[in-house]
Order: structure tokens, then C-alpha cells, then sequence
């Protein structure tokens, strides 16, 4: 197996982990490190093929996860904000409708 | 308790189940792509020397698809007002003391700051470019909030606004100043794409530093420096 595929398939791993985690988990920290797992996975899948050319590697898909990469800081970033923001409104780390722990 | 714990573990053993399934699929997707595919590569070879720099991947993030790299600025800016407009306290933290944190930053910041410099400029022929150099602006700029030592008072008023915007801004300048002069939106003016795209990376890298920053920050930056 080449190291593109092999790359490719350890993204798909890591997003369905990091799916079972956002499902499983109740508090709020967890969910967002598992979107960021999954995130990463998805950026493997993505950027991984981009070395099966014959020649020379496909610099696109590089420069979409670059993208990528910053979107999802943003978003973290910003899901972070918010869940400090909902601990200090409500005193709980987990959206009313899940139980603790 | 003990059905409630029982019922959480079939739930759980059941989920797994049907995601493994997913798993299996996704798989099965990535092991049917071809081993060789034509991809972009020679695309962005054959158009490389008129785009004003010669490293592929900064050619194709602010010439060739420019535009997400415009949005994206956009994304940042928009993520700190959230942030801001959220009006919370940030991490409650004390700046964490020490003569060793102190040192560091004395060390670590100026060396960040040319590294940061060094990644801009060098993005034009080898990796490097306006993100990676704004996050390590980006990182000095938490290493200086840990250490209690980010910059307050005046530069924290209408100087930091204008360095968060100051990347989206010039990029949008040169997007709309192709139009009244007969190009396409974003399309350099052939000849001088190299320096309209380091001028762009330029502003960006001060932008994304300071929004990274700002962000890890949490909260707005107090204008009045406390009197000791």
C-alpha cells in the first residue's frame, strides 16, 4: 500500500474516532477537540492523494488545507469563546438536553 | 442506575457497530481512487511563471485561487467579532510569574518576530508564506499574553483594529482595483503580480498574528493601562 493511500485511510480512521467521540461524549470541551479530530482526518484524506501524481505533487489540494487549517482555528477558536461564555451564563460544561457526565 | 448504565453500554456497543460500518465504507471510497491521478500539477506547472512567485503552493493560495485565500481573511475577522461581541471575561488567569517565563519571552519574541519575517519572505520560493509566518506572530503574541506582558493601553485601541483588518483590507484594495481598469476581479496586472502578493502577504501575516492573538486573548484588550 502506498503512503498516500496508507495517509488516506488513517484520515478516515481518525474522522470516524473523532464522530464516535462527538456522539459519546456529554461535555462540551470533549465535543469540540473531537470536530477537531475529524477535522484532521478530513484534511488527511484530503491532502494525502495530492502525492500520487506521476510527476510532480498537486500543490491545490496543499493550499485548501492550508485554508482549511485556518478555518478550523477560527472555528475552534471561536466554539471555545462561546463554551466559556455558556459556563460562566450557566455554570454547566454540557448543553441542557445531555445528561452530566 | 444499573439499567441506565446498561442501556448506556448497548448504546454505545451500537453506535461503534454502525460506525465501523461507516469506517468500512469510507475506506472502500478511498482505496477506489486511482493509483495515478492527473490531478492540478501540470496545470499550475504550465502557468507557474506568470504568476509573479515560484513556489507552487503560495502561487495557488494568492493568485491562482486568490479568492478563498480572500474569504479566509474574512473567516479570521469574523471569528474575532464573534469572539468579542460574546463580551465574556476570557480564561480567568493570573499571568503566570517566573523568571524562567520571563527570560523566554526576552529570548523567544524578537526571534519570533524574524522568524515570522523570514517565513514571509522566503514564501515566495520555498514553503513558507503569509499563514505560516502569522502563526508564529500569532504564537509570540500568546507568549507575550502568558507572560501578562501583551501590549495595553493606546496600542490596544484603534492601532490593533487596524492591524486586524489591515490584511483583509489591502486584499480587498487590490481585488477592486482590477475591475476599473479592465480585468478581472483579483487578476494582478501582468508583471507585477510578485509584488502585489507580497504587499497582500505582508498585511495579512500583521492581521493573522494579531487576530491569533486577540482570540487567545478572549476578551477586548483594556485601552486604560491600570496605574501601578
Amino acid at each position: 500500500m502506498s503512503s498516500p493511500v496508507l495517509f488516506a485511510l488513517v484520515g478516515t480512521g481518525l474522522f470516524t474516532i473523532g464522530l464516535y467521540a462527538l456522539i459519546v461524549h456529554a461535555h462540551l470541551l470533549r465535543r469540540i477537540l473531537a470536530i477537531n479530530v475529524m477535522g484532521n482526518g478530513v484534511f488527511l484524506v484530503l491532502a494525502a492523494p495530492a502525492g500520487r501524481g506521476p510527476d510532480a505533487w498537486d500543490p491545490v489540494p496543499h493550499a485548501m488545507v492550508i485554508t482549511g487549517i485556518v478555518v478550523a482555528v477560527s472555528a475552534t477558536a471561536l466554539a471555545l469563546a462561546l463554551l466559556l461564555r455558556l459556563v460562566a451564563a450557566t455554570g454547566r460544561t454540557n448543553l441542557p438536553e445531555d445528561p452530566s457526565g | 442506575m444499573a439499567d441506565h448504565t446498561g442501556g448506556r453500554k448497548t448504546f454505545r456497543l451500537l453506535l461503534a457497530l454502525l460506525l465501523s460500518f461507516l469506517a468500512a465504507g469510507l475506506a472502500l471510497a478511498v482505496l477506489a481512487l486511482p493509483d495515478r491521478g492527473p490531478g492540478l500539477a501540470a496545470m499550475v506547472a504550465a502557468h507557474l511563471a506568470d504568476s509573479g512567485v515560484s513556489n507552487p503552493v503560495t502561487a495557488v493560495l494568492l493568485n491562482f485561487r486568490g479568492y478563498d485565500t480572500l474569504l479566509e481573511m474574512g473567516v479570521l475577522l469574523l471569528a474575532l467579532v464573534g469572539t468579542w461581541s460574546l463580551a465574556g471575561e476570557g480564561y480567568p488567569r493570573e499571568p503566570l510569574a517566573g523568571p524562567v517565563l520571563d527570560l523566554l519571552v526576552r529570548l523567544l519574541v524578537p526571534l519570533m518576530i524574524l522568524v515570522a519575517g523570514y517565513l514571509l519572505w522566503i514564501g515566495a520560493h520555498a514553503p513558507g508564506g503569509a499563514f505560516q509566518a502569522g502563526s508564529v506572530l500569532g504564537a509570540a503574541g500568546v507568549l507575550l499574553i502568558l507572560a501578562g506582558r501583551h501590549p495595553g493601553g493606546p496600542l490596544a485601541g484603534a492601532a490593533l483594529r487596524v492591524a486586524l483588518a489591515a490584511g483583509l483590507v489591502v486584499f480587498l484594495l487590490v481585488a477592486l482595483a482590477a475591475p476599473p481598469a479592465g480585468r478581472y476581479l483579483l487578476q494582478y496586472p501582468p508583471g507585477s503580480a510578485g509584488g502585489l502578493i507580497l504587499l497582500i502577504e505582508t498585511a495579512a501575516t500583521l492581521s493573522i498574528g494579531c487576530t491569533l492573538a486577540a482570540l487567545f486573548l478572549g476578551k477586548r484588550p483594556a485601552t486604560t493601562v491600570p496605574k501601578p
